[in-house]
């Protein structure tokens, strides 16, 4: 009989996490909104177009990978200005947030 | 009837009534004024400082984030450097909008020359320096800034110089650029390439003589002497967090408004709770203070006696003064979420503070600390008086 090993369950448990595309409260949907159009703004700009970062419209992440971007996110990226903002926002918070970015939907 | 004497008398008090009431408002100075920032709604307001009210809102800036002012040398217009490229002069007397134009795609800041008659752009994208007639807003001139590695590099950290010199960093390529606009149509660089990794930001002395490039990709500062440049750029404060582990930044330190008092400046440590002191004849460390987060602006009151800070999220709701004489922080308060600017009065009796989340600017004595006045804005970033107008590197 197959049994999933603990390792192949840890794998498989957060994919089902992203799959399910968790949605924050309403109220903390608006938290994130701020915090993204004030403080992500002072680099990306608040139109997103970017600034000392690069822009974050729609077509300008379309092409980058969910994960990464909430890599990104969560743990900032090495060698440049880019912060772990994992202090404010969880995986799925910031999965969220990347989804809106990636549509453009993004005025809370 | 009226006697035949009073009658040009008469005509004159006529006249002066047709006139208007233009006429008859007490003409005032601006001396006292300044500029508030609405960063969200793209918008400034106009303030008093004497007052201590709003006189004018100003409507129709564009992307506000970021913005940054600089005002001409009558301290009449403030020119207003819009993160999506526009640059807008407004009229702080008539409480509008004089001109406006969109000069570049994605900006950063600005500056003023010398004589005050060119107002300079830093721009992002297309990466390079603008230069505008301060009167008209016309192009004067554009200066690309393609680096030595021959790609085109944001800039940052531009200033004003004595004698006709504007003076600025390439973000991406590494390099220091001095511009000479003597003749400003065709301005005459000198580059420095290899001052050290992504300058995020500069500034100059408040006696014009030092420009200081601030490096986040590395411990490190920037230093070019303008009375010597033939010497070149030299690394101060190198390695200063050596062997501490630097923490993120959640916004990067400013470097305009670094304190200069006494013989030393105060300078926001990138990525660290501290700010340094540093001995402005040998550019040497001679000391820190600990602060509760990571200082986003150090700001010298204009006798030098106090250096009231600001800080990075999340410590953002926090301001603290240092006791310069005693280095130590002898006050500290919370005026609410996201304290962003901190602007004095010409002499230094007020400091005003940006209280983004709450809406409000905050005016406090700078003797007691005390909160003396408030005012409504909405989401408030950068504040600045027309004192600026007769500084240098403002």
């Amino acid at each position: 009989m197959w049994r999933p090993s603990l390792a192949a369950l840890a794998l498989i448990v957060p994919l089902v996490a992203a799959a399910a595309e968790i949605e924050p409260t309403p109220r903390r949907q608006k938290e994130i909104l701020h915090l993204f159009k004030h403080d992500c703004g002072s680099c990306h700009g608040l139109t997103r177009k970017g600034g000392l970062g690069p822009p974050l419209m729609p077509e300008a992440i379309a092409e980058i990978d969910d994960e990464v971007l909430i890599d990104a996110v969560i743990f900032g990226r090495a060698g440049t200005p880019m912060a772990p903002w994992g202090i404010d926002l969880n995986r799925e918070e910031a999965a969220w947030l990347i989804r809106r970015l990636k549509r453009g939907n993004i005025d809370g | 009837m009226v006697e035949p004497m009073l009658r040009p008398f008469l005509a004159a008090l006529a006249g002066l009534a047709l006139a208007g009431c233009a006429l008859f408002e007490e003409p005032r100075g601006t001396g006292d004024l300044g500029l508030i920032v609405e960063r969200a709604a793209g918008s400034v307001i106009i303030v008093d400082t004497t007052a201590r009210k709003v006189l004018h809102r100003v409507e129709g800036l564009g992307d506000l984030s970021h913005a940054t002012a600089v005002f001409s040398r009558d301290a009449r217009y403030g020119f207003v450097f819009g993160r999506d490229g526009g640059l807008t002069k407004v009229d702080l007397l008539k409480g509008r909008i004089d001109k406006r134009v969109i000069q570049g795609g994605n900006a950063i800041g600005g500056a003023i020359s010398q004589d005050g008659r060119i107002v300079a752009v830093s721009n992002y994208e297309p990466g390079g320096v603008r230069l505008f007639d301060a009167a008209t807003l016309a192009p004067i001139a554009e200066i690309p800034a393609i680096g030595a590695d021959g790609k085109r590099s944001k800039v940052v950290g531009l200033a004003d110089a004595p004698d006709a010199r504007m003076v600025f960093s390439l973000y991406d390529s590494g390099e220091i650029w001095l511009a000479d606009l003597t003749q400003p149509a065709a301005p005459k660089l000198t580059k420095w390439p290899g001052i050290g990794k992504l300058p995020y930001d500069g500034m100059i002395t408040p006696d014009g003589r030092h420009y200081a490039a601030g490096l986040f990709g590395e411990d490190g500062v920037a230093l070019l002497d303008l009375w010597r440049p033939e010497a070149g750029v030299r690394r101060i404060l190198d390695k200063y967090g050596k062997g501490a582990e630097p923490l993120p930044v959640y916004k990067m330190p400013h470097m305009e408004g670094w304190a200069t008092v006494g013989d030393f400046a105060v300078i926001p440590a990138v990525g660290r709770h501290e700010v340094l002191l540093v001995d402005q004849k040998e550019w040497k460390e001679i000391g820190r203070v600990a602060l509760a987060g990571q200082p986003v602006f150090a700001i010298a009151r204009p006798d030098g006696r106090q250096v009231w800070v600001n800080f990075a999220h999340p410590h953002n709701h926090i301001v603290q003064v240092i006791d310069v004489p005693s280095r130590k922080v002898v006050h500290a308060f919370e005026p609410g979420r996201a304290v962003l600017h901190i602007e004095f009065s010409p002499r230094g009796e007020q400091a005003w503070l940006s209280v983004r989340d709450a809406d409000r600017v905050d005016i406090h004595d700078t003797r007691t600390f005390a909160r003396i006045g408030s005012l409504p804005a909405d989401k408030p970033s950068g504040i600045f008086f027309t004192s600026r107008a007769g500084r240098i590197g403002y």
